[in-house]
């Protein structure tokens, strides 16, 4: 009998909001968070919009501890704070919540780290010798440091683990924590990404790679996944973050689950660095799997929150894979496409995405795709505006695919 | 010519920016890592933003005689000559 693990916390800090409540009510009403991006430097790129995050963490966290972690850690630590405490744990060792800090776990992902520390520290170096440095550097810098301070914060001492597999990695940190469960090396475990990756460097490395919506003068409208006038993704930044624990862990405390992570589906492409497999297959083969996992057929899913960063490639080997996994059911699945109001989010896409797949299923409600005004005909029903789901037992799926080759799906069902 | 009271008031602003020590608290007697609970990273901080401040060179080997706020005081005060 495999065991059951529930989704029992939820937290995230996006584009669209500072915190769960904020971002899904800002999805739901179909609101973009997409804008031209405030730096000086941004003058000098091909792409000047962005998603920030709407509420600086700055704001949230004490000031001492923020200035000790990179953003993309302060982006982590907001999330992942909100998730446990609406898990209904309190902080730190010992904290008379009953839970034994040997049995909690955190896998907390990054596509690509602490990204801003390390050049920031390079322009010290470079500009006012290695004195400059900061001797905070490399603990701010390693894509471990975000998943290593939440274990900090929350007193985790199972393990600590950080899956990089580029825009997949959100996903795989999910699957990461789901395994840990049912191999028994956890009962609870804090699962997420994170990304802070608007800086010059990132933003002109994947302008050059002309992966970038280039639709600086309508900024809402520049992540159009599926439209017919898409032009490539936008970078977003943010963090998500979920609680996820056995059931029996769950029940003896009397916690509430928002959805089942009932399973996962990894796959890699082996066929090019950077580009998807034209057919998807390796999509297809992650989706097939999740479902074997999940124990689910075709017919169950009445949902998908796809990858569909807006790319010309992608978002159609993206259907094509959906219709080739799911197979006649493909037609009855409402499809959407978060990352059309709150850009792409890398590292943490994925673990946003399964925060609004959740609650999705929990509300029986699917956000909208934004700017799908002249829709490719793909043979799915893309949801062009918000769409109501039916009661009842329903399972979902959402998509993560990452340079690499790597595809991660990972299926929920409503509790 | 700064005194050591301008010293130490400078002194006690950069740890509270670095470490979060309230300023009140950072008087000569007060060990940085004993009572002050500053770690051996921020003690590293501390130290290159007092040379910056203070126009001195605190050479690595001498940090670690740098136990009390008065230490550190005395050195940045005699370094300043």
């Amino acid at each position: 009998m495999t065991t059951r693990v529930l989704v029992t916390g939820l937290g995230t800090t996006s584009p669209v909001g500072g915190d769960v409540t904020s971002t899904w009510s800002a999805l739901l009403s179909g609101q973009s968070g997409i804008d031209t991006i405030k730096h000086d430097w941004a003058g000098d790129l091909g792409t000047q919009i962005a998603g920030e995050v709407a509420v600086d963490p700055s704001d949230v966290l004490e000031r001492v501890k923020a200035r000790r972690l990179d953003r993309s850690g302060q982006l982590a630590l907001v999330a992942a704070l909100e998730a446990w405490a609406d898990a209904g744990f309190a902080l730190g060792d010992g904290d008379g919540d009953g839970t034994d800090p040997e049995r909690v776990a955190v896998a907390l992902a990054s596509g690509i780290g602490g990204v801003q520390t390390l050049l920031t520290n390079y322009d010290a170096l470079k500009e006012k010798g290695p004195r400059r440095v900061s001797p905070l550097a490399i603990p701010m810098l390693m894509p471990n440091g975000p998943a290593a301070s939440i274990g900090l914060a929350i007193g985790a001492k199972a393990a600590v683990h950080t899956p990089v597999s580029a825009c997949a990695s959100g996903n795989e940190a999910i699957a990461q924590g789901i395994d840990l469960i049912r191999l028994g090396r956890a009962d609870v475990v804090v699962v997420g990404g994170t990304e802070a990756a608007v800086h010059p460097l990132p933003m002109a490395a994947f302008g050059q790679m002309m992966a970038l919506s280039k639709r600086n003068d309508e900024p809402d409208k520049a992540s159009r996944p599926w439209d017919k006038g898409r032009d490539g993704f936008v970078m977003g930044e943010g963090a998500a973050v979920l609680v996820l624990e056995s059931e029996e862990h769950a029940k003896a405390r009397g916690a509430t689950a928002y959805a089942e992570a009932a399973g996962a589906g990894i796959t890699a492409d082996s066929h090019d660095i950077a580009q998807p497999d034209p057919a998807g297959l390796g999509a297809t083969r992650a989706m097939k799997r999740a479902l074997v996992e999940a124990g689910l057929e075709p017919s169950d899913i009445a949902h998908i929150n796809a990858h569909a960063t807006s790319t010309p490639l992608g978002d159609v080997a993206e259907a094509m894979a959906i219709r080739e996994a799911l197979g006649a059911a493909a037609e009855r699945v409402v499809v959407t496409s978060t990352k059309s109001m709150t850009g792409h989010l890398l590292g943490a896409a994925g673990a946003l995405e399964s925060v609004a797949t959740v609650l999705a299923l929990r509300d029986r409600v699917v956000p909208p795709t934004i700017n799908l005004d002249d829709p490719e005909e793909v043979g799915l029903d893309l949801a062009s505006t918000k769409r109501d789901l039916p009661e009842g037992d329903l399972a979902a799926l959402n998509n993560s695919f990452g340079f690499g080759g790597h595809n991660v799906a990972i299926a929920f069902r409503s509790v | 010519m700064a005194t050591q009271t301008d010293i130490l008031n400078d002194l006690a602003a950069i740890v509270e920016d670095i470490a979060g020590v309230d300023a009140a608290d950072v008087q000569l007697d007060k060990e940085f890592i004993g009572d002050l609970d500053v770690d051996s990273l921020s003690m590293v901080e501390i130290v290159v933003a007092a040379e910056e401040k203070f126009g001195v060179r605190i050479p690595d080997d001498e940090v670690k005689n740098l136990k009390t706020v008065g230490d550190a005081v005395n050195y940045i005060d005699k370094a300043q000559g």
